[in-house]
């Protein structure tokens, strides 16, 4: 492998990695935040994915997709917390795990009611349709980029909520001792609502900008939820750093897992996060 | 309490009329007879539950067109959805074999999970038609007079693919697909097809299923510079990589090629990206012959889907079983004969004519296709009246 095509891996690692994030961030932010066990979250990120088919197939038009796919996630998210998930915060996990497992099952079967169970796809914008050539037979779809940047923004965008507004630091605050912040005369209610939404909105925005560059199937969701769980334990729960840092370090593990020992490519993420584990047990940025 | 009591008490009663119920019921059933129990065993979710649709229709179909029953028995279907899971597949296939003690047993796409229904009805004896797997030991080391295969297997789509490629001087050639038996089956096939034709492959990349991020694997073979490329993916994969390919600018540079599970099913979903794909198959829609054009447009009516392949195999099943059972007057259990009758069987397929060979797959004709203007369209015969190797069966 010479050096150009080392770089290109490069790239396809941290874009990999940082689509990954995108999922990964709402989905640690319900964990951390809210302690819930999530398994749901997978089945936002397909809700987002079957919106931007059905939208870009009735419009045509990818921006509707984005624009009207996320706020309608966002809703569905803001009702799954009103009526359900909020019942559950003082339960253990075990409840959770339950709840939200059989979110999934109605997700899939409402799923397979409206679309049925073939295979589609989602054509890529065309304003972003290009490519950029990197050798004499390879080239780089714009859209990927496109998505990167994405990702980007919405990583700065989450660090200066979080980081600094007032919003974030309830958020922050909420995370570390719930009871506190409550007495103090923060409405922790619709702060954990807010936040349940925003980060099943998150899943859609990823299921509905990654539709152009994947298929999407019945279980589209439940493929993507282990590795985000895995982004979450790496990075430590609750932490948006770490769920950044970790999924570029799961992105690039799994792009030079599959080239350099293709062999080992399926275990090669997983044995990353033994070992970071051993090394910290509560994650890369988590409290211990 | 109270209210624990009167609950227990209406559950127990609702159960003592249950019972009831059943026993007013018992002497009903008994009067009819008997009907003959088939078990379906078939992906109905995740990425192959479209595959396991059609099959199921399509071999209803061919059932209902000679009168919906078999060998003069009404049937009662037990349908159970594999999910594509082979670490399920042998309780599964228990359940509906010893549990359910369906008299066949038809089932399933996923090779993995086909792969321990064979185990299984080895074991218990029973009766298994396999409607797509191509899993080569089903008809190959574990091959048995109570297992039949309407479909393929994957040697042999994938042999015909590299007597073509041969033929056309590859010297360089790259394979690419999961990790699994039919991925390696595939490639094996191709490869001997390869040599037979004059070619050569000299890189085989495997990724772990069902991994579909390909990015880096589509810049490794930008690095290798092939002469072409060949591929074994289905369903989901199958869209997934088809466009990766494309938008990598792969396409048009480099030859791909695949058994036509790469479009089928999923061409649309591929859209503009699977423009030009050469693969080979044992059909494709535009077939001349008056059986496929029946079936075409009676499935479109009954289903209001379009065949593909999967449909047209399951259609195949139904007319296996028609033949079969018609020849045993509906009696599954006079196994000898039944058997005997399945063996003989000459199937009018919308794929053309074939038979069974020793090992009891298909001896048919395979297929060049190419996509054009969003559809499969035939091109050539690749390989004419082609048996499997079948190797290590002992029926052979």
């Amino acid at each position: 492998m010479d050096w150009l095509f080392f770089l290109i891996q490069v790239l396809n690692g941290v874009q990999y990695g940082l689509l990954l994030f995108l999922i990964a961030s709402g989905l640690t932010l319900v964990f951390g935040i809210l302690q819930v066990i999530n398994l749901a979250h997978g089945s936002f990120y397909m809700v987002g994915a079957y919106l931007a088919f059905w939208l870009v197939s009735r419009t045509g038009n990818f921006a509707i997709a984005v624009a009207a796919g996320v706020p309608l996630a966002v809703l569905l998210g803001y009702l799954v917390e009103k009526l359900m998930i909020r019942f559950l915060y003082e339960r253990d996990h075990l409840t959770q795990v339950l709840l939200t497992y059989g979110l999934i099952l109605i997700f899939n079967e409402a799923q397979r009611l409206l679309f049925g169970s073939d295979v589609h796809g989602v054509p890529t914008p065309a304003i972003f349709t290009a490519a950029i050539p990197l050798t004499d037979n390879l080239q780089y779809p714009v859209y990927r980029i496109v998505v990167s940047v994405v990702c980007l923004v919405i990583v700065a965008a989450m660090a200066a909520v979080i980081q600094k507004t007032r919003l974030g630091m309830y958020i922050r605050a909420g995370s570390t001792n719930r009871e506190m912040v409550q007495l103090l005369g923060v409405d922790m209610r619709r702060l954990s609502t807010l936040v349940f939404a925003a980060g099943a909105g998150l899943a859609a925005l990823a299921g509905i900008i990654s539709a152009p560059l994947s298929s999407i199937y019945p279980g589209i969701g439940e493929n993507i939820l282990i590795v985000c769980f895995v982004i979450v334990v790496i990075g430590g729960i609750g932490s948006i750093k770490g769920a950044f840092i970790a999924a570029l370090l799961v992105g690039l593990a799994d792009t030079f897992g599959k080239v350099l020992m293709p062999e080992f490519a399926s275990v090669a993420v997983y044995a990353m996060m033994a070992m970071i584990l051993l090394w910290r047990p509560q994650g890369l940025f988590g409290r211990a | 309490m109270t209210q624990t009591k009167l609950s227990r008490r209406a559950v127990l009663g609702g159960a003592a009329a249950a019972a009831a119920i059943g026993t007013l019921n018992a002497p009903f059933v008994l009067a009819q007879p008997a009907r003959l129990k088939i078990g379906l065993m078939l992906p109905y979710s995740g990425t192959f539950a479209a595959l396991g649709n059609n099959i199921t229709d399509a071999m209803l179909l061919a059932i209902n067109e000679k009168g919906g029953k078999l060998g003069g028995r009404e049937v009662q279907w037990v349908r159970l959805d594999d999910e594509s899971e082979p670490s399920k597949a042998a309780a599964n296939a228990n359940k509906l074999i010893v549990g359910e003690k369906v008299d066949i047993l038809v089932g399933t796409v996923h090779s993995g999970v086909a792969a321990a229904m064979v185990q299984v009805a080895r074991e218990e004896n029973a009766t298994l038609i396999i409607p797509n797997a191509g899993v080569g030991a089903a008809t190959g080391a574990l091959c048995a007079p109570n297992i039949f295969r309407t479909s393929f297997s994957n040697w042999q789509p994938a042999y015909a693919m590299g007597k073509v490629a041969g033929e056309r001087r590859h010297q360089n050639v790259v394979t690419i697909t999961w990790k699994y038996a039919a991925g390696e089956e595939s490639v094996q096939g191709f490869k001997d097809g390869l040599a037979a034709g004059g070619g050569k492959v000299s890189k085989e990349i495997w990724i772990p299923f069902p991994n579909d991020e390909f990015q880096a694997h589509l810049t490794e073979i930008a690095s290798l510079r092939p002469d072409a490329v060949y591929t074994f993916y289905a369903g989901g994969g199958a869209v997934k990589f088809v466009k990766d390919w494309d938008a990598a600018g792969l396409k048009g540079r480099v030859p791909l090629y695949g058994p036509g599970f790469l479009t089928d099913g999923v061409l649309r979903a591929q859209g503009a990206a699977a423009e030009g794909l050469e693969t080979t198959l044992h059909y494709v829609e535009d077939l001349p012959n008056p059986v496929n054009q029946r079936f075409k447009a009676d499935f479109k009516k009954t289903t209001n889907r379009d065949v593909d392949v999967y449909a047209v195999q399951g259609y195949d099943t139904g007319q296996l079983l028609v033949q079969g059972l018609e020849a045993v007057k509906g009696n599954a259990g006079a196994k000898r004969e039944f058997y005997a009758a399945m063996k003989a069987a000459k199937i009018d397929s919308p794929r053309g004519p074939w038979t069974f060979s020793k090992s009891q797959n298909p001896v048919q004709d395979f297929y060049l296709r190419k996509v054009v203007n969003g559809e499969n369209k035939y091109q050539s015969v690749a390989v004419k009246g082609l048996d499997d190797p079948s190797t290590g069966c002992r029926m052979a």
